[in-house]
């Protein structure tokens, strides 16, 4: 302790500016972010009670439980289209492909051009080229497909870097007792990549259950338990923006901010877990 | 002969890196305006024994020392300005490390620091440094271009040059040639010559050749023991430890 | 036998896969361009890019989005300029200043606000900050309301923080250490050595950071939407305290009442198109940056 204070009193007058401005800028975030979450916290736990999941919404009763199934509808859909082509890319980018062929060089344009894309030029294309064109009109279908091309990037980014920390042993020494490239992949790479692909699965998961601005038009805004692919719906981050700009219940909306921010930060704390897993295992 | 004064005195040295002892009761005088070269096989403790001189070695987490090291009479382990240390005691690198900025912007660093910034006295600054470490021909015209420029040993010598910018009486090289080619390390051994005119140098090497051809007295490492210290010649020539025999005439190492 | 076909197969397939980003970049292009260009060429380039009213209802109806490219910009330039100082001294702070139980503490929570939804923070700004933002210079500056350009530029330089941060952290940790060696060891301190050798070594990192701070600002909507006042009129750079509209939300706004297959419609798809032309520098940007750094920064 007294040594810290001698090398306190020691610094200059600027190391002390540099010093104050760091941790000043640091501090700072924190609070900010510590200010956000808390201030939602507060405006909506006293809020959050049985009837917000009722089953039904009614004007007299904003339940968020039809969003929320829209939300894991979505969820799971979502995935079901972009899981298998992000990890297939990825598996021919790392596993397959010759580096550096022209291909490669294109389709890692295109997926850094994907991921640059704002959420709204995502929504005003779902909604010129699967509501319009392809004529599914607003639905869960339509909103789908436009998040899955939103999150493709990011799966690729994710299963390719998992991909590529697999030691290159393991592959040797899967050819070498003579598997195919395919088991190889399938049996030896895939298995000890999957929490690395899992942990990327996951972040995704964030990102469409945080998603908006590519909703509003491709999925429609009735809050109601979606029949089918082909009905409109409402997630749940939709949900707190229609409550929030009505501006007619805010403490309801507040209630559903701060389910919907538990929802992200579970998720966050899961992806996490199992990326340090990951990491662990490969150690 | 005249027996020139001591700089540094050092006095049962031990040094741990957490539970791991690196150097043991190492005690040496080292002369002014001399060099001295500490050699040895690799993890005798050399590099960390030159580190402990202008207390690099801080930077290591769980590094601890203990005995004295006088510098001038002043305990360099007590309460002084570490700053300060390392302005008298300059230090040059195994690998080049010139900044990522301009040669002039390099020199001018370490006198900068110390609170010149008068544009005359750092172009006089500039300009003795980069000719006291013999590369003032080879880039005054274009001293306003990127250092990373240079060829690795113009880089090593400019190094040096940015250490001899803030006047040190001292001057550390850890294995400063180990990263260039024969004609590079050839003209940085030749300015160490000259540079002894001026300064204390002391060099860690793993080139024995090297440590005959420019040192004045050398000291023999090994596990973290000091073997043997005394002139270079004697070293060479009769070395009274049958270890440092064994070890010049490249029975281990 | 069978083992290669399938072998084939699967090959065929991973290859196909790999296709679809290549085709979901094309399709996004054919679309947009295919409709939003003919409209540009209706209202004409000049009046659509540099035409400073929006008046898509009347009968003579106008497009001009030269303010929504305006807005986008000054919101965007404010949230840079909060945004960014902070985030890089937060980044510095992590890489190469902080106590590591208080890293341990940091870095999840700025994964953490990463990772909430634009949404969220829209309604915080329009809870907490438009109020404020109206109690301290809403008589001052004559305002309607809190919701202005400030807000905004507030607000996304919030966002823009953990992108910021944590590009740049990663980029100032990438410095070698022997340049932090070399500068200790000619006395300067480590804030010295932190801030002028450490941080200039990184500055093509942390201008990557930048640029992609740049690229979210400019992408949000919905946050935007919340706090900026959506008013199409013309701003100048210093009117902070009025409110103004984006590209993004030029779109949002007017796409719920749109009549389809209407010149407005075309100039709401031009407008995206104008905002993916952004992007597309952006990024031009950022890949030059990133092979500039590849090239120069580890020599």
């Amino acid at each position: 302790m007294e040594k810290i204070l001698k090398i306190l009193r020691r610094k200059k007058p600027m190391d002390w500016f540099r010093f104050l401005l760091v941790w000043a800028s640091g501090i700072m975030t924190i609070a900010v972010l510590l200010y956000l979450v808390g201030f939602i916290a507060v405006k909506g736990l006293p809020h959050i009670k049985p009837s917000l999941f009722a089953l039904t919404y009614t004007p007299e009763n904003q339940s968020l439980f039809p969003a929320l199934v829209t939300t894991l509808i979505m969820v799971g859909m979502t995935l079901l289209v972009a899981v298998p082509f992000g990890v297939f890319t990825a598996i021919y980018l790392v596993e397959y492909a010759k580096r550096g062929s022209r291909l490669v060089r294109v389709i890692r344009m295109t997926t850094e051009t994907l991921a640059g894309i704002p959420s709204i030029v995502y929504g005003l294309f779902g909604y010129i080229f699967f509501c319009d064109w392809l004529g599914w009109g607003k639905s869960l279908l339509a909103g789908c497909f436009t998040l899955a091309i939103m999150i493709l990037p990011l799966i690729i980014r994710t299963t390719e870097e998992s991909l590529k920390s697999i030691p290159d042993a393991y592959r040797e020494g899967s050819f070498g007792l003579g598997a195919g490239r395919l088991r190889t992949v399938f049996r030896v790479i895939l298995p000890s990549a999957a929490p690395g692909i899992f942990a990327g699965i996951i972040l995704s998961v964030g990102r469409i259950v945080g998603e908006t601005a590519a909703l509003i038009f491709t999925i429609g805004g009735v809050i109601r338990l979606p029949e089918s692919l082909m009905s409109q719906g409402r997630t749940l981050a939709l949900h707190v923006y229609q409550l929030a700009s009505q501006g007619l219940y805010p403490n309801e909306a507040y209630a559903t901010a701060v389910i919907l921010l538990a929802v992200v930060f579970g998720i966050n704390a899961l992806s996490g877990l199992v990326e340090r897993r990951f990491v662990n295992k490969l150690k | 002969m005249i027996k020139s004064k001591t700089i540094y005195k050092l006095q049962d040295i031990n040094l741990w890196y957490h539970d791991f002892q690196a150097l043991k009761n190492v005690s040496m005088d080292i002369e002014e305006k001399k060099i001295t070269a500490f050699i040895g096989p690799s993890g005798c403790g050399k590099s960390t024994l030159i580190k402990t001189l202008n207390r690099m070695n801080d930077l290591i987490e769980g590094c601890k020392v203990t005995g004295t090291i006088q510098l001038d009479g002043i305990d360099i382990y007590g309460d002084i300005d570490v700053n300060l240390l390392r302005k008298k005691v300059g230090m040059v690198f195994q690998k080049p490390n010139p900044f990522p900025m301009s040669v002039y912007d390099n020199i001018a660093f370490g006198p900068r620091t110390h609170g010149i910034k008068r544009r005359i006295e750092l172009d006089e600054i500039v300009e003795k440094a980069l000719r006291g470490a013999a590369i003032w021909e080879e880039v005054k015209d274009r001293l306003h271009k990127s250092a990373l420029g240079l060829s690795g040993g113009q880089q090593q010598r400019l190094c040096i040059a940015r250490a001899l910018a803030v006047s040190p009486d001292v001057l550390l090289m850890d294995e400063p040639t180990s990263a260039l080619d024969p004609i590079s390390t050839g003209k940085i051994e030749d300015l160490m010559s000259e540079l002894k005119e001026e300064y204390t140098v002391i060099i860690v090497t793993h080139n024995m050749q090297q440590a005959t051809r420019i040192s004045d007295k050398t000291a023999f490492f090994l596990l973290g023991e000091m073997i043997e210290f005394g002139d270079t010649e004697q070293i060479f020539s009769m070395p009274k430890e049958k270890t440092t025999e064994n070890y010049i005439s490249g029975r281990f190492g | 036998m069978i083992q290669k076909k399938k072998e084939q197969i699967m090959q065929v397939i991973f290859q196909i896969a790999a296709l679809a980003s290549i085709l979901a970049v094309a399709l996004i292009c054919l679309f947009l361009f295919a409709q939003g260009i003919p409209a540009i060429a209706r209202i004409g380039l000049f009046d659509f890019l540099g035409g400073k009213l929006w008046r898509p209802t009347v009968a003579e109806p106008l497009f001009g989005i030269l303010p929504m490219i305006l807005g986008s910009i000054y919101i965007t330039g404010g949230a840079i300029i909060l945004g960014v100082p902070i985030g890089i001294f937060v980044a510095v702070f992590m890489a190469r200043m902080c106590p590591k139980p208080i890293y341990r503490f940091l870095k999840p929570a700025i994964n953490l606000m990463a990772g909430i939804p634009s949404v969220i923070y829209g309604f915080f700004g329009m809870m907490v900050l438009v109020p404020l933002i109206f109690e301290l210079f809403g008589k001052r500056f004559d305002m309607m309301s809190g919701d202005s350009m400030l807000a905004a530029s507030i607000l996304l330089g919030i966002m823009i923080l953990p992108t910021v941060i944590s590009i740049a952290e990663t980029n100032i940790r990438a410095v070698p250490q022997e340049l932090y060696e070399g500068a200790i060891a000619l006395g300067a301190s480590h804030e010295r050595a932190v801030f002028k050798v450490i941080l200039p070594a990184a500055k093509s990192g942390v201008m990557a950071a930048i640029v992609l701070g740049v690229g979210r600002a400019i992408g949000e909507t919905m946050a935007v939407k919340m706090v900026a006042g959506n008013q199409t009129m013309l701003r100048l750079p210093y009117e902070y305290f009025k409110g103004v509209r984006t590209l993004t939300t030029n779109i949002i706004v007017e796409m719920g009442y749109v009549e389809r297959d209407s010149l407005h419609f075309g100039a709401l798809i031009a407008t995206g198109v104008v905002l993916f032309v952004f992007i597309l520098i952006i990024n031009l940007l950022f890949s030059i940056i990133n092979q500039d750094k590849k090239s120069g920064g580890s020599k």
